[in-house]
């Protein structure tokens, strides 16, 4: 990047008008809309058949998106960008927005992670939650974040994505608090949605930016005058999409709602709070490659947040007893390796989405391996209480094995691939933020092997009234084949599917040298990563683990706090607004009447007198008004000198 | 030369009245008579279906009127009456409003004693009177020609074109509202203390608005919106007279928009009045407040915007803060909504400070859009009930959505739409006034707009999450099944706000055809 | 500005005339305060009487000279119709009739609602 900016080819590649399989590019979507509204709608006469429509939808969906591949692989290379316009949304003046569909070859793979893997968490969760009286209720929440999610990617312009964006939120917030009887649940789903508002502020300013600078939001136009924009104003909108990516995607300084977000049910975390929602804000900046591109300084400051919550996540997964806090500690920190990859410009788009697939598939299958662990545990979360799981749940154990040799990068599970090509593009870019890459490799294969360590080897600490089984088939199945996904996906992306020539198109690919020979770096993280691996091992495998947690460092212990995150949250934003709030509340109600009284002992016995024969406070209301009055005259006085 | 002398002569000279043009606002006065005169001679208990007959016909006349003269534009009466576009517009929407009102004030299902205002208006409320004339079954259906009178009022005051008839149709729009504000069936005192303090800050601020009118007469020679434009421009180095009476006309106006820091009536008169009256005053009035400001700003003092742009900028900056702000310590669903209607005043004030076409015409759509949303929440709130009455206190509303999930549903919905999540008329709404705010340069204030809608997002969820994410206690109020009349209200006010959220189209034509204000 | 210039003097002459009023009565009055003088007085009566245990308090007074101002202020209308009567013509007089309907209309309703009549 010196300072020439190369054309990415989002600007060339044409739209074509959707034709025949095409034009189901609606039904993709509808299909799992219409099952929530059935299961949401039809109360409880859907009950006993309810949950099967629900995964049979969204199988319909996944089915239809297997066949849009195909027929998209068939097209010519310049005409994989297929439009499809169902009407118009939005039309004032010059403003049009569409109700526009984009499948292009992003969106495609996107739509075939949430279809495929949806479709899994579907079948499994018709085993976890067979008890539960209102999984009704689930599977249509359920259908309705797939529904938005398909908006969110599917979307052929920035609002009609703004409204998958709000749809995937509302899901995530229902499905956060699916358990309301539990007090923290229903404050995570609190916490979650407020600090995503936090973040959807920024994507609603771009949006309007957008359309202030360029006179509409549809993807294609925008890119297509990008390039005629100001430095200034490319820099605003790229920082702006960043605050929206770091809502959504759980990035510093918005991460702390990911961690109590664990409170939801296990399916829920494995779906939305790892596999695919969590990667919308990947999605969003490479999806605007045409602005960072354009906007270096906004660029570098993904790289920045990228690299801290690469950090903040690998330490905080490193620290927590609780095994899902631990597996979002490490989504987080994943989600980093993609924000950075992204943030590296064209060298790294098509790696952070290669990433955000394998890391889809495995961290789908480390959750739902959690899952059939605490289902077996009776929902026991703390892996202090786990220990030689192995020998009594083997299916989990391999499938979770499998899943967790590729999220530590171990060739040739897929996320050796995907992991060894971003750290390889962060050298191409700089070499620091490349040893940040290998650094937080070096932690993942810790706390990665921490946690197998303590789940499935050691001595039993079981609870004495557990007794761990091994889950029913409807569980194991999704489980083996995420866990096949984890062995064979990175190599068939990379040498069947030819992940890099896909996606060139939209997201554009160079390569720059680097100052270590390539051999090297993937030695070094290798090493790195076994190191780590070993010394947890040793630590948590070897010697035996208390079932209490020691006190720990400090840094354990602030890890385990999360890093103070909520403090830092609850002291500069909750407390302040609080106490605005408050504030502003006994002014409203008080402080103008007290006024009022204190005036009354300046102004002498004539103003006692009169104050004495008024009642109620109208007057004080009536005094605000005064000083609003000079208020307003006085702007429009000043103004004019 | 003697000025006076002068002019004298054409004091008297024959005006042509358009009355096609005006015969909308004719149409509903001449029914408040007939209402009135059916108060004075129709028996007691044919009063209510005499006058609900009358009331919905001449509605339903009305309207029908206005869409006929839909493509009318014309100013008559002397220049007093401006019938264009964005007056049609809103009187149209001030009447399908006023008739869902109306359906809220028609209701009995829902208070066991029959009607949600009191039975006579001037009994002492705890008096022996006050039981007797209850216990009789007393009925009053004085509201009706009120509700008519005060409907005419602010159909006038959209459409005039001349502060002196601004003035007028002001007080005829407010004081029948001062009176029905005042006449609640229930907690009697709270809503008398409201009505008169609405009553007397808003003669206060009809004060301001007078004075106003005078420093504008004294500068401009005459009262004509047109006239005052051409003076205003003609000698705009005057200018000392003439801002001290652009402040005047605007707190007059700004006091109905209840913008802070004129807003303190609005939290005690919208919890105090009887729901079904809150309703008209949190969306009819908006409206009507809403047209006025700009007409006045807009046609009036157009050409001196650049002095008072920056006057509205720190009043809605101050509105849309305070209103969310303290909107989050609310523990009363009324106050709540009371202070969102506040902070809502503040984001329509962002369109206003565009002015231009575009502005205009995002103002009419969220008034519009907000309008219908705010009804089917009073609506939502007039049914949700305990043994006291209405259950406004937010903690008797814990666990109602598991009680009654659709009404929950619904009012979910609704907050929904008012912080402005897609899919909903409240998003397009404020998407319509904040890029038209943008495209003038005012992007510092949509940022403001942009945090303090996330502010107020958080009061709304916290209504959602208290209904459905909570159990219900013994305390929790429950659901009354309604008349036909309010699940109407409810139904129209979801219906528009899905339909709006996802096809916008038809009510954006029908704005942005609006054009522009005459003169 | 000279134009302003008699309202300006009118103004300062209004001020100066309650300031000047009120500023003696205080300074040279006796200051001997009792319930009666701090209350509102209006033309005798008491203006809010609570009876005991509740009940109605009366606003007849109130009634009849609210009613008063509303004919009052119609007689003022008509003056300048008659005076321009010639010139005003069949529109004039429609329009007049017109008012005075509106008019009659309240006074029926006064009158059937007995508001007319003292007790």
């Amino acid at each position: 990047m010196n300072g020439t900016v190369a054309l990415s080819a989002a600007d060339l590649q044409q739209v074509t008008p959707a034709t025949g399989i095409f034009t189901l590019i609606a039904l993709l979507i509808a299909l799992p809309l219409a099952g929530a509204a059935i299961l949401l709608l039809g109360g409880r006469r859907t009950n006993r058949w309810g949950p099967y429509l629900g995964v049979l939808t969204v199988t319909g969906s996944a089915v239809l998106a297997i066949v849009m591949l195909v027929k998209l692989m068939s097209l010519p290379t310049g005409s994989r960008s297929i439009g499809q316009n169902l009407y118009q949304w939005v039309f004032a003046g010059s403003f049009k927005v569409n109700f526009a569909f984009q499948l292009d070859q992003l969106s495609i793979v996107f739509v075939l992670l949430i279809t495929i893997v949806g479709t899994l968490i579907h079948i499994y969760s018709l085993g976890y939650m067979a008890h539960d009286v209102d999984r009704r209720k689930f599977f249509g929440y359920l259908n309705l974040f797939v529904a938005a999610m398909l908006i969110l990617v599917l979307a052929g312009n920035y609002l009609l994505l703004y409204v998958g964006w709000e749809g995937v939120g509302l899901a995530s917030y229902l499905l956060i608090g699916f358990w309301q009887y539990k007090p923290a649940a229903a404050a995570a789903a609190k916490k979650a949605f407020v600090i995503n508002r936090v973040g959807d502020v920024g994507l609603s300013l771009a949006i309007m930016v957008m359309f202030v600078t360029f006179g509409t939001v549809n993807y294609s136009d925008v890119f297509g005058s990008a390039s005629h924009a100001s430095q200034g104003t490319l820099t605003a909108i790229g920082l702006l999409l960043l605050l929206a990516a770091c809502g959504k995607s759980a990035q510093f300084p918005l991460q702390s709602w990911l961690l109590d977000a664990m409170e939801g049910p296990t399916p829920v975390s494995a779906l939305i709070h790892a596999a695919t929602m969590v990667t919308a804000g990947v999605y969003l900046i490479v999806r605007s490659n045409a602005i960072f591109d354009r906007a270096p300084w906004a660029a570098g400051m993904v790289i920045a947040i990228g690299i801290i919550t690469m950090f903040m996540g690998a330490i905080i997964g490193s620290a927590k007893d609780d095994i899902k806090k631990s597996l979002a500690g490490s989504t987080m920190s994943q989600i980093g390796y993609m924000i950075t990859a992204a943030g590296l410009g064209p060298i790294g788009y098509v790696f952070a989405i290669f990433h955000l697939l394998t890391h889809g598939v495995f961290k789908a299958g480390l959750f739902l391996g959690a899952g059939s662990v605490m289902h077996g545990m009776k929902d026991n979360v703390n892996m202090r209480m786990y220990g030689a799981l192995r020998k009594v749940m083997v299916v989990t154990f391999i499938t979770f094995g499998a899943c967790y040799l590729s999220i530590i990068g171990i060739p040739p599970f897929s996320g050796f691939w995907s992991k060894d090509d971003i750290i390889h593009a962060a050298f191409e870019r700089g070499t620091l933020i490349g040893v940040a890459g290998v650094l937080v490799a070096g932690i993942t294969g810790f706390y990665m092997t921490r946690m197998v360590a303590m789940t499935f080897f050691g001595k039993a600490r079981w609870e004495d009234d557990a007794h761990p089984h091994e889950s029913p088939k409807v569980m194991t199945i999704p489980l083996v084949i995420l866990g096949v996904g984890a062995v064979v996906l990175g190599m068939a992306l990379l040498f069947w599917g030819n992940i890099k020539t896909w996606l060139e198109p939209v997201t554009g690919l160079t390569e720059a040298p680097t100052v270590i020979p390539d051999w090297a770096i993937m030695t070094i993280s290798l090493a790195c990563v076994l190191v780590g691996a070993a010394i947890a091992f040793v630590m948590y495998a070897r010697r035996s683990v208390p079932t209490t947690a020691p006190r720990g460092s400090w840094l354990t212990r602030a890890a385990r706090e999360e890093l103070y995150g909520n403090e830092v949250n609850n002291t500069l934003v909750v407390r302040p607004s609080y106490y605005a709030s408050r504030v502003l509340n006994w002014f409203d109600a008080r402080a103008i009447d007290g006024f009022v009284n204190g005036l009354g002992g300046f102004t002498g016995a004539a103003g006692t007198r009169l104050r004495r024969m008024q009642t109620g406070f109208a007057r004080s209301y009536a005094l605000s008004m005064v000083g609003g009055a000079v208020l307003v005259i006085l702007a429009l006085v000043l103004v004019r000198l | 030369m003697n000025p006076i002398m002068a002019s004298a002569p054409a004091l008297f000279t024959i005006r042509s009245v358009d009355y096609r043009a005006i015969s909308p606002v004719l149409i509903i006065l001449a029914v408040a008579l007939v209402s009135v005169f059916v108060e004075a001679f129709v028996g007691r208990s044919a009063r209510r279906p005499v006058q609900l007959v009358l009331v919905f016909g001449a509605f339903l006349a009305t309207f029908i009127d206005l869409i006929t003269l839909h493509a009318t534009r014309l100013v008559t009466a002397a220049g007093s009456v401006a019938v264009d576009g964005p007056a049609l517009v809103m009187q149209g929407a001030i009447i399908l409003l006023a008739a869902l009102a109306a359906m809220l004030m028609a209701e009995r299902m829902v208070d066991p004693s029959g009607d949600p205002f009191a039975a006579r208006a001037s009994s002492l409320p705890g008096s022996v009177d006050e039981a007797e004339f209850s216990a009789r079954g007393y009925f009053q259906t004085e509201v009706w020609p009120l509700l008519l009178f005060s409907v005419a009022g602010m159909m006038l005051f959209v459409s005039a074109n001349d502060l002196l008839l601004m003035f007028v149709a002001l007080e005829v729009m407010s004081l029948p509202i001062y009176l029905m504000a005042g006449m609640a069936r229930r907690r009697r005192l709270l809503s008398q203390e409201a009505s008169l303090k609405y009553f007397l800050l808003g003669a206060f601020a009809s004060a301001f608005f007078l004075y106003g009118m005078a420093l504008t007469f004294g500068f401009a020679g005459s009262v004509n919106l047109g006239s005052i434009a051409d003076a205003v421009s003609a000698k705009p180095s005057q200018s000392g007279l003439l801002l001290l009476a652009v402040a005047m006309l605007s707190i007059g106006l700004l006091f109905k928009v209840a913008a802070v820091p004129f807003h303190q009536w609005t939290p005690d008169a919208y919890q105090g009045a009887p729901t079904a009256v809150t309703a008209l005053m949190a969306t009819t009035v908006k409206i009507a407040a809403f047209g006025a400001l700009m007409r006045v700003l807009y046609v009036a003092f157009g050409g001196i915007r650049w002095d008072w742009t920056p006057m509205l900028w720190i009043v809605a900056i101050l509105t849309m803060v305070v209103g969310s702000v303290i909107a989050v310590t609310q523990s009363d669903i009324k106050r709540m909504l009371a202070y969102s209607s506040v902070a809502q005043a503040g984001f329509i004030l962002v369109g206003v400070i565009a002015v231009s076409g575009k502005g205009l015409a995002s103002v009419l759509f969220y008034v519009i859009a907000y309008g219908f949303a705010t009804i089917g929440a009073f609506a939502v709130v007039s049914v949700v009930r305990d043994a006291s009455g209405e259950a406004t206190h937010l903690s008797k509303w814990a666990g109602l959505g598991k009680k009654s999930p659709v009404t929950g549903a619904v009012l979910s919905l609704l907050m929904l739409s008012f912080a402005g999540i897609p899919l909903t008329s409240g998003f397009i709404g404020k998407f319509a006034v904040f890029s038209a705010a943008i495209a003038n340069g005012a992007t510092w204030l949509v940022i403001v707009a942009v945090i303090a809608s996330v502010v107020s997002a958080f009061f709304y969820a916290r209504v959602i999450v208290l209904m459905f994410f909570s159990e219900p206690t013994e305390a929790t109020a429950s659901v009354v099944v309604p008349s036909a009349f309010t699940t109407i209200v409810i139904a129209a006010g979801a219906t528009v706000t899905v339909v709006v959220g996802i096809a916008p189209q038809p009510l954006l034509d029908l704005v942005n055809n609006a054009g522009l204000f005459l003169r | 500005m000279n134009v302003y210039t008699p309202i300006l003097i009118l103004g300062i002459l209004a001020f100066g005339f309650a300031a000047f009023s009120v500023l003696t009565a205080s300074l040279t009055g006796p200051k001997r305060y009792n319930r009666a003088k701090v209350d509102a007085y209006e033309c005798g009566i008491d203006p809010t009487p609570q009876p005991e245990g509740g009940g109605r308090f009366p606003v007849k007074y109130y009634l009849t000279a609210m009613l008063f101002i509303v004919f009052d202020i119609e007689i003022v209308f008509l003056y300048p119709w008659a005076v321009a009567f010639d010139r005003l013509a069949f529109f004039g007089f429609c329009e007049m009739v017109v008012f005075i309907i509106t008019v009659l209309v309240v006074y029926a309703y006064v009158w059937r609602r007995r508001g007319l009549e003292w007790d």
